[in-house]
């Protein structure tokens, strides 16, 4: 290119004197190539920076600039005026300050807050642990039967001179993660049964499996949570009742159930038929085939699903605000029914939002690590 | 645990035994059986309804009704905290009260026909005279609740309210536009909001509402009430002891209102009162306590820890903003009335 | 394994049968006995409930059966697709919640559809700043509770200001807290042949649009389909119009009293869950394109560049179609989502199905009813779904050889 001279321009017309070839590489160039490319994608990102821009600005001058720490108290009576006199232009966190014990714990014993804190601990100890890859193993099992039981004693306490806390008394972010932990510990079992149950060869197994899957899959939570609430006490027997959360417990299991029996049975069908065979070959039983040669790789496969289900239930488990249990979302709404603190709802939805975004967030980039990974090993 | 539950057990049977022949020709009550044996009073409360039912800050609850209920646990055991509170729904209170998942409801519920026999409740004693009015925006114009033709109402699903408000609709031939919201702090915030002209529920909750608004004069409760709404506490058909407990835990709350002791002053009255009518009631003479199954001294413990009816009032729905009104003792003009405790 | 017992051939094929031994050895007999365990059990289970159930309501003198449906219900329902009064009886009010049930499922299923394609579409954008936000919008909204989001739309829906102060940026259209205002014109039997027209005009774009391209591939030659089109959709129903008198009464919303009157009215609470249900079920949809799109071979979009397609072109004529046998079958599932989803109404105050029978269940007692009236019409509209799913289904995966 150097011999390319002004000159020789001149002799040449048609050899015009060309700039410089496009950058290919550096940050302008990325810039030109992922922003500028053409006059139609240079407005739209114009357009959608100052959009960003503007919300942005928007979001910080409420949330933080315009925002109200603390309000002064009078007696016992926050005085919130200056928070209603913002009209909107800030947040008025205060609300969170004052609140956000009994928004995280609902009406447990003040004094014990501890507990339940450290039972939310344990759940994120507990997620962390499944999570390591390197303990795939039965070894889940016994730690998950531990971790739930160390949870329910620290929650009821009445030993190990724990006071006994009713399960009336708990309430907010244990109960999501109750709710939806332990449902999936219990559903998981039997989705299990349930998808082994569809694929069987014996009929009245198999029509009962689908039945089931179906009928649950076809109404809303919150029909099985109404049913929970209004009916199952009419299945009991007189003098014998369940509690509210254990019931919404069970519906929440059942409604779980069915969803990872479809998880389960994808995982199972992927299988190559050839394991089955080579099982059968081997003159296994079906329980022996089922769990020592099935099982343990088609359960590995369902994993990311797994993952991505079990947040749905975490996010479902709120709907348990219309049969009214104190879960995090209740305990929130509650919060703000205290007449000097009405009308703040958009501080305490963010702030709800802001939890739950965190344990769905984490999950959900978890589980597409993880499908990335199980796919890498896979593709040849 | 256990041995205070055996000693629990072993001071009521010494207390039955003390009882004598008045407890021992009396029927049996299984809900009070169910509550002895447990060691608490197990309450259906409202989800959160500012001055009647709602947990503060520290997760305790405080209003009117749960003062009913600690009331109650206090004449058993002279303990107030000895109550577990179930938060219920409009839709699950009723199933809650029949299953036995709680023993009485305490959750302004309105007396009416139907729940008195075909849903098998008793209702003891009206401890809050409400009934149904419209609250509107001072700037609306609005004088009667009859110049509401043609206006959006908010109201909430599934209680006596949207009846009453068919059928007053109905009998002044007034077309209006529902919104039908299932939880109170959205129906009140779609009101402040101004999607709604006119948000209806009984006067005790327009009057809350109206006391938590920055500016309380912007709005307006119109004089119309459109129905009656006595607000009882629950317990279940058939065990009239227990309903006779709770309702002369009302009347004694009423009583001792009318006699002027409160919580400040009825250690003293109980030792050195003259009046007669004040030592039946504290305990002193007769055993009004033992016929109705429990310690003799168990006015002295309720209004030492509660207060009187009026005390109770003044605690928890004064600060919201609600006048005695029909409330008020009989001798001021309201209708509470409490039946002679002898 | 299930599905030898399925395969013809093995059956003929398979070993002759034998006698059933009374031994635990015999699988035949293992499997009857397992059968009929499980069989007893669920029955017992079901018995045990049910005479509890008979039990409990009589004790608690609960009124059983359907009876009360022909009973005056006494609801008000704010808006209502057929006529209705409280002095209604309680069938006419639960048909009221089913049509507001559809009316939302309906809409939210197109315009998720749209947006969430969209959205999966920008997902994709060569743009770094599109496909960012998009990627940000498909994260916040999956990871925060449905219930949240219509929390939140509702309130900010209600901060709108008020009937009189309301927004009025085109004559006739009005933007307040009560809703969505459009004109909208007085309804007559006119207008009805017209939509008709319009209906049979669109089936007859469909049919040119066929012939045309079976002519295409004749001859190779491309054909304008929009002349077609014009005619048939818009000219059409014009011409029955004009033909019929040409009635045309506008009916503007005015603010009379308290409210609008007239016009066409879109409610806050409506708004606010079709608001809630498409963006988050967007987000899920937007997922499955995006995954559908990156399922078709990289050399389907290289051979499409070598034949000088522009991007737009090559999405909408060769990667689209190939993807969508990847995508209907999870959107199926979205779409089933969204329905049972729109059973949320009830915290935002739409009055659907469930909200009306759980007023009923409320004012009547009568639970067991109550809930079964909304199974019952939730499991009517997923099975309709999936059926119609699965023929479309069945219909596009012919393409394949």
């Amino acid at each position: 290119m150097s011999d390319v001279t002004l000159d020789a321009s001149a002799a040449n017309p048609e050899a015009a004197p060309r700039t410089a070839p496009v950058r290919s590489t550096g940050a302008m160039a990325w810039l030109r190539a992922n922003l500028f490319s053409s006059w139609l994608n240079t407005a739209l990102t114009l357009a959608l920076a100052w959009l960003v821009v503007r919300f942005a600005i928007g979001f910080v001058d409420w949330a933080f600039i315009n925002a109200i720490w603390s309000v002064p108290m009078q007696g016992t009576v926050p005085q919130t005026q200056i928070c209603r006199d913002l009209e909107g232009a800030g947040a008025c966190w205060a609300v969170i300050g004052e609140k956000h014990r009994f928004i995280l714990f609902g009406t447990y014993p003040y004094e014990e807050h501890w507990r339940p804190l450290l039972v939310c601990g344990l759940f994120i100890g507990l997620y962390i642990f499944s999570a390591m890859r390197r303990f795939w193993t039965w070894v889940l099992v016994p730690v998950w039967a531990v971790t739930l039981t160390v949870i329910g004693i620290l929650m009821w306490g009445g030993i190990l001179g724990l006071s006994y806390v009713p399960q009336e008394r708990w309430g907010g972010l244990p109960i999501t993660l109750i709710l939806s932990t332990f449902g999936l510990a219990f559903a998981f079992p039997l989705a299990i049964l349930v998808a082994l149950g569809r694929r069987s060869k014996l009929p009245a197994i198999k029509t009962l499996c689908v039945v089931y899957v179906e009928l649950v899959r076809g109404v809303p939570l919150i029909s099985l949570l109404f049913m929970a609430s209004v009916m199952f006490p009419l299945f009991l027997p007189e003098g014998m009742n369940i509690d509210k959360l254990l019931r919404a417990q069970i519906a929440i299991t059942l409604f779980a159930g069915a969803y990872l029996a479809e998880v389960v049975r994808a995982g199972l069908q992927t299988l190559p038929r050839g394991q089955y065979e080579a099982a059968d070959a081997l003159g296994l039983s079906y329980w022996q085939k089922t769990g020592f040669i099935i099982l343990p790789q088609a359960l590995r496969l369902v994993i990311p699903p797994l993952v991505n289900t079990f947040i749905g239930f975490f996010k479902d488990t709120s709907l348990v605000l219309i049969i009214g249990i104190f879960d995090l979302l209740t305990a929130g709404k509650t919060a703000i029914v205290e007449p000097a603190w009405q009308g703040f709802g958009i501080e305490v939805y963010v702030f709800v939002g802001a939890i739950y975004l965190v344990f769905c967030f984490a999950m959900s980039k978890y589980s597409q690590d993880l499908e990335r990974d199980l796919n890498q090993h896979r593709r040849r | 645990m256990k041995a205070l539950r055996l000693a629990l057990t072993g001071a009521i049977a010494g207390a039955a035994m003390l009882a004598g022949p008045a407890m021992a020709q009396a029927p049996g009550s299984p809900t009070l059986d169910a509550i002895r044996a447990r060691g608490t009073l197990v309450c259906g409360v409202n989800t959160g309804l500012a001055g009647f039912a709602q947990p503060d800050s520290q997760g305790v609850w405080r209003g009117f009704d749960v003062d009913y209920c600690r009331a109650v646990a206090v004449a058993l055991w002279n303990d107030a905290s000895k109550v577990r509170y179930v938060p219920t729904t409009a839709q699950n209170r009723f199933t809650a009260l029949q299953s036995g998942e709680v023993d009485m409801l305490a959750r302004n519920t309105t007396w009416t026909l139907s729940r008195d026999t075909s849903l098998g409740f008793d209702f003891p004693a009206i401890s809050f005279f409400d009934g149904q009015g419209f609250m509107v925006k001072a700037s609306a114009g609005v004088r009667t609740a009859r110049d509401l033709n043609g206006a959006t109402i908010c109201v909430q699903p599934g209680t006596t309210t949207e009846q009453n408000l068919t059928d007053w609709a109905r009998s002044n031939r007034i077309r209006f536009t529902p919104v039908v919201i299932e939880r109170v702090e959205e129906a009140v915030g779609a009101y402040v909001a101004g999607r709604c002209d006119a948000y209806t529920t009984d006067v005790s909750g327009l009057a809350a509402t109206r006391s938590a608004q920055p500016r309380p004069a912007e709005h307006q409760i119109l004089p119309d009430v459109i129905s009656k709404e006595p607000l009882a506490p629950a317990v279940r058909h058939g065990d009239q002891r227990f309903a006779d407990l709770v309702k002369w835990i009302h009347f004694g709350l009423v009583g001792a209102e009318e006699l002027g002791i409160t919580a400040a002053n009825v250690q003293q009255a109980a030792q050195s009162d003259a009046r007669p009518d004040v030592q039946r009631m504290l305990g002193r003479s007769g055993e009004l306590g033992q016929m109705l199954g429990v310690d003799n001294a168990w006015m002295v413990n309720i209004i030492r820890t509660l207060g009187n009816y009026g005390e109770i009032f003044e605690r928890n729905l004064a600060p919201i903003g609600l006048q005695r009104g029909p409330n008020a003792l009989w001798t001021n003009g309201g209708l509470q009335y409490a039946p002679p405790l002898r | 394994m299930s599905t030898s017992t399925a395969d013809p051939r093995q059956n003929s094929a398979g070993p002759p049968r034998r006698p059933i031994r009374l031994s635990w050895s015999d699988e035949r007999l293992r499997g009857i006995v397992w059968q009929l365990l499980v069989v007893g059990v669920v029955l017992a289970i079901a018995w045990w409930l049910w005479s509890n159930t008979v039990h409990n309501l009589e004790v608690r003198r609960i009124a059983t059966g359907f009876g009360f449906l022909d009973r005056e219900a006494g609801l008000p329902i704010g808006e209502a697709l057929i006529p209705y009064e409280p002095t209604d009886t309680y069938f006419r009010a639960l048909l009221v919640g089913v049509l507001n049930t559809l009316k939302v499922a309906v809409v939210g299923v197109v315009l998720a559809t749209i947006l969430g394609t969209l959205v999966g579409i920008a997902r994709l954008s060569h743009n770094w700043l599109l496909s960012k936000i998009a990627g940000f919008y498909v994260e916040l909204i999956r990871d925060l509770p449905l219930l949240l989001q219509l929390l939140f739309w509702y309130t900010i829906l209600q901060s709108l200001p008020g009937p009189r102060q309301a927004l009025n940026p085109v004559d006739g259209v009005f933007l307040s807290n009560r809703g969505l205002l459009l004109p909208f014109i007085e309804w007559m039997p006119a207008h009805n042949w017209a939509l008709l027209a319009l209906v049979a005009g669109f089936i007859g774009t469909l049919m040119t649009a066929r012939a045309l391209r079976a002519r295409q591939y004749a001859d190779g030659q491309p054909r304008k389909i929009w002349p077609a089109a014009v005619t048939l959709m818009a000219g059409l129903p014009l011409l029955v119009w004009a033909a019929l008198g040409a009635p045309f009464t506008p009916d503007v919303p005015a603010l009379r009293g308290f409210n609008f009157q007239g016009g066409l009215i879109m409610t806050p609470e409506y708004f606010a869950l079709l608001l809630g249900l498409v963006t988050y079920t967007a987000g899920f949809i937007a997922e499955i394109v995006r995954a559908g799109i990156l399922a078709v071979n990289q050399g389907q979009w290289e051979a499409a560049q070598a034949l000088g397609l522009r991007r737009g072109d090559i999405l909408k004529r060769i990667v689209l179609p190939q993807a969508l046998r990847v995508i209907v079958p999870p959107m199926t599932s979205q779409y089933l989502n969204l329905t049972k989803n729109s059973s949320l109404a009830v915290a935002v105050g739409y009055q659907d199905i469930v909200s009306i029978a759980n007023t009923t269940l409320n004012q009547t007692g009568q639970a067991i009813e109550g809930i079964a009236i909304i199974m019952l019409v939730y499991l009517t509209i997923s099975l309709s779904i999936s059926l119609f799913m699965n023929w479309y289904n069945a219909r596009i995966a012919l393409v394949e050889r």
